[in-house]
C-alpha cells in the first residue's frame, strides 16, 4: 500500500461563514422577537399616559403589595433553599434522588394545578387548623404562599448548583481546624455562597413577581386586598382598559430587566469560588 | 506519633486492606506511591475526613479512630491549599484560634509570629485570589500550624509550585519541623522531595505500606 501523496493529506473543509450566518440569523430572529414585543408595548403608550395609569390608587396599591409579597416570598425561599441546597449537594442519604426530583415538581406542575392544590390543601383538617390561626385562602399570606411554592423550587436549584461548585475540601479543612459541621457551614460554606444566594433571592423575587395562575386561584384578585401586578393586567384587560394594562406590563418589564442586571452582576467572577 | 493498625478503607471501587505503619513522635515521614494508589485517602482517614471500615488510628498513643476531625488535633494542608475565598490571610491564620476562643491578644501574638515565620507579613490583608502559588501554600501551612497541632499532614503541598517556590517551601518545612516536636506525614510522588525532607520514607504499593529505601541508596 502506497503512502498518500502530499496533495491528498490536506483536508478540503467547507468555508465557516455559512455556519456562522445560519446560527447568527436564528439568534437575530429571536432577538428581534424580544425587542419587537418590548417596543410594541412602549409604542402603545406615552410617558404621560404611563405615569397617569401608575398614579391611580388601585395600581399604587398593587405595586406596593407586589413589592412586599415578592420580597417576603423571596426571603422565605432563600431561608428554605439554602439548607435544602446544602443538603442535596453535600449530603449522602437514602432517598436523595427522590427528594431531588420532588423539589422540581413545582416547576413542572401547571400553574393552575398549583393554585387548585393549595386551595384543596387548605380544605383538609390540617389546612383548616392552620387557617383558624392565620387566614391563607383569598388573603395576603395565601398570596405569598402561592408565590413561594414555585419561587422556592427555582431557588433550591440555584443554591444546590452553588454549593456543588464550591469545593467541599474547604469545609473539610475547617473541620480539621476545630469546626463542627454547622460551624464549617456558617464560617466557610455560606460566606463563599453569597453570590449564589443573591442570585437565588433575585430569581425567586422575579418568579414571584410573574406568578399569576396560583395567585389567581388561591389568593384571588380583590382590589385593595390581594391584587398584584399580574392580576392587575388581567383585571384591566378584562374590562377593556388596554392603556393601563400596557403601562403595568411595561413597569413589570422594567422590573424584570433590573432583576436580570442583578443576576448577571452576581454571576460575574463566580469562578472566584474555587 | 501517628499509628495505623490494620486499617481498611474503601476508595471508590477498590479497597485498601490492612494498612499498618507507625511514625514515631517528631519524625518527618514521607509517604510515596503512584497516582491513585490511595495516599490522599490515607491522609484523609488520619484526619478523620474519611470513614474507615475497620482498624485503628492513633495519635500520640490515643485512639482517634472514632474521634471527629476537630478533636484529633491534626494540622492538614491539602494539595490545592483549599483556602477560604472570602477570608484574608490574617483571618486564615486566626481561624482555628477564633474557633478555640483564644483571647484577642493571644491571637494577635500568634498571627504575628506565624506571619513572620512564613514571610506573610506583607500579604496579611489580601484574599486568596491576590496570592501567588507559594504564598497560598504558606498560608495553608500557617493555618494548619496556628493551633499548635500534635501532628501535621501534608498532601502533595509542593506539586503545584515552581522550582524556586519548591526550594523555599522545603526550607520552610524543614525549619518548621526542626522548631517543634511535630510529627509530620508528607504525601508526595517526588523522590527529590522525599530525599530532601523525609527522615522516614514509606511506600504505598499494591495496598500495603512498607519502608522505602532512600532515593540515593
Amino acid at each position: 500500500m502506497h503512502p498518500p501523496k502530499p496533495s491528498n493529506i490536506r483536508a478540503r473543509s467547507a468555508p465557516d461563514w455559512p455556519f456562522w450566518l445560519a446560527f447568527g440569523l436564528i439568534a437575530a430572529l429571536y432577538a428581534a422577537l424580544i425587542c419587537g414585543m418590548l417596543l410594541a408595548d412602549a409604542q402603545h403608550t406615552s410617558v404621560s399616559a404611563f405615569l397617569q395609569a401608575l398614579h391611580t390608587p388601585e395600581i399604587q396599591f398593587s405595586i406596593k403589595l407586589t413589592l412586599i409579597s415578592c420580597t417576603a416570598a423571596a426571603v422565605l425561599s432563600l431561608l428554605v433553599s439554602v439548607p435544602i441546597g446544602y443538603l442535596l449537594s453535600r449530603g449522602r442519604f437514602l432517598g436523595k434522588r427522590l427528594l431531588d426530583v420532588l423539589f422540581d415538581v413545582p416547576l413542572v406542575l401547571p400553574p393552575l394545578v398549583i393554585g387548585i392544590s393549595l386551595l384543596i390543601l387548605f380544605q383538609t383538617p390540617a389546612g383548616r387548623a392552620i387557617e383558624s390561626h392565620i387566614r391563607f385562602t383569598y388573603a395576603v399570606p395565601g398570596l405569598i404562599l402561592a408565590q413561594f411554592v414555585v419561587a422556592c423550587s427555582l431557588s433550591v436549584r440555584t443554591m444546590r448548583s452553588t454549593f456543588d461548585h464550591l469545593p467541599a475540601r474547604c469545609e473539610a479543612v475547617a473541620l480539621t481546624l476545630g469546626c463542627s459541621r454547622a460551624s464549617a457551614f456558617w464560617r466557610v460554606a455560606l460566606p463563599s455562597a453569597w453570590r449564589g444566594a443573591l442570585t437565588a433571592f433575585t430569581i425567586a423575587w422575579a418568579r414571584s413577581m410573574g406568578e399569576f395562575g396560583p395567585v389567581l386561584v388561591f389568593a384571588g384578585t380583590t382590589r385593595f386586598k390581594t391584587e398584584v401586578l399580574p392580576t392587575t393586567i388581567f383585571l384591566e384587560l378584562s374590562v377593556g382598559n388596554l392603556e393601563t394594562a400596557v403601562a403595568v406590563s411595561l413597569l413589570m418589564a422594567g422590573m424584570g430587566v433590573a432583576v436580570l442586571t442583578v443576576i448577571r452582576w452576581a454571576g460575574e467572577d463566580s469562578n472566584d469560588w474555587t | 506519633m501517628i499509628g495505623l493498625e490494620k486499617v481498611c478503607l474503601r476508595i471508590g471501587s477498590f479497597r485498601l486492606e490492612d494498612v499498618s505503619f507507625r511514625i514515631p513522635s517528631g519524625a518527618y515521614a514521607v509517604l510515596m506511591g503512584e497516582t491513585g494508589c490511595g495516599k490522599t485517602s490515607i491522609v484523609e482517614a488520619i484526619c478523620g475526613l474519611r470513614r474507615i471500615i475497620s482498624g485503628r488510628i492513633s495519635i500520640d498513643r490515643s485512639d482517634m479512630t472514632r474521634e471527629r476531625p476537630a478533636d484529633r488535633g491534626i494540622g492538614y494542608v491539602p494539595q490545592d491549599g483549599a483556602l477560604f475565598s472570602t477570608l484574608t490571610v490574617r483571618e486564615h491564620l486566626e481561624f482555628a484560634l477564633r474557633v478555640r476562643r483564644w483571647s484577642r491578644g493571644a491571637i494577635e501574638r500568634r498571627v504575628d509570629e506565624l506571619a513572620c515565620k512564613l514571610d506573610l507579613e506583607k500579604v496579611l490583608g489580601r484574599k486568596p485570589p491576590g496570592l501567588s502559588g507559594g504564598e497560598r501554600q504558606r498560608v495553608a501551612l500557617g493555618r494548619a500550624l496556628s493551633f499548635n497541632p500534635a501532628a501535621l499532614c501534608l498532601d502533595e503541598p509542593l506539586s503545584a509550585l515552581d522550582e524556586a517556590s519548591q526550594d523555599r517551601m522545603c526550607a520552610l518545612l524543614r525549619s518548621v519541623h526542626a522548631a517543634g516536636n511535630l510529627t509530620v506525614l508528607h504525601v508526595t510522588h517526588s523522590r527529590l522531595e522525599a530525599g530532601r525532607l523525609g527522615s522516614l520514607r514509606l511506600k504505598l504499593e499494591r495496598g500495603a505500606v512498607s519502608p522505602s529505601l532512600p532515593a540515593d541508596s
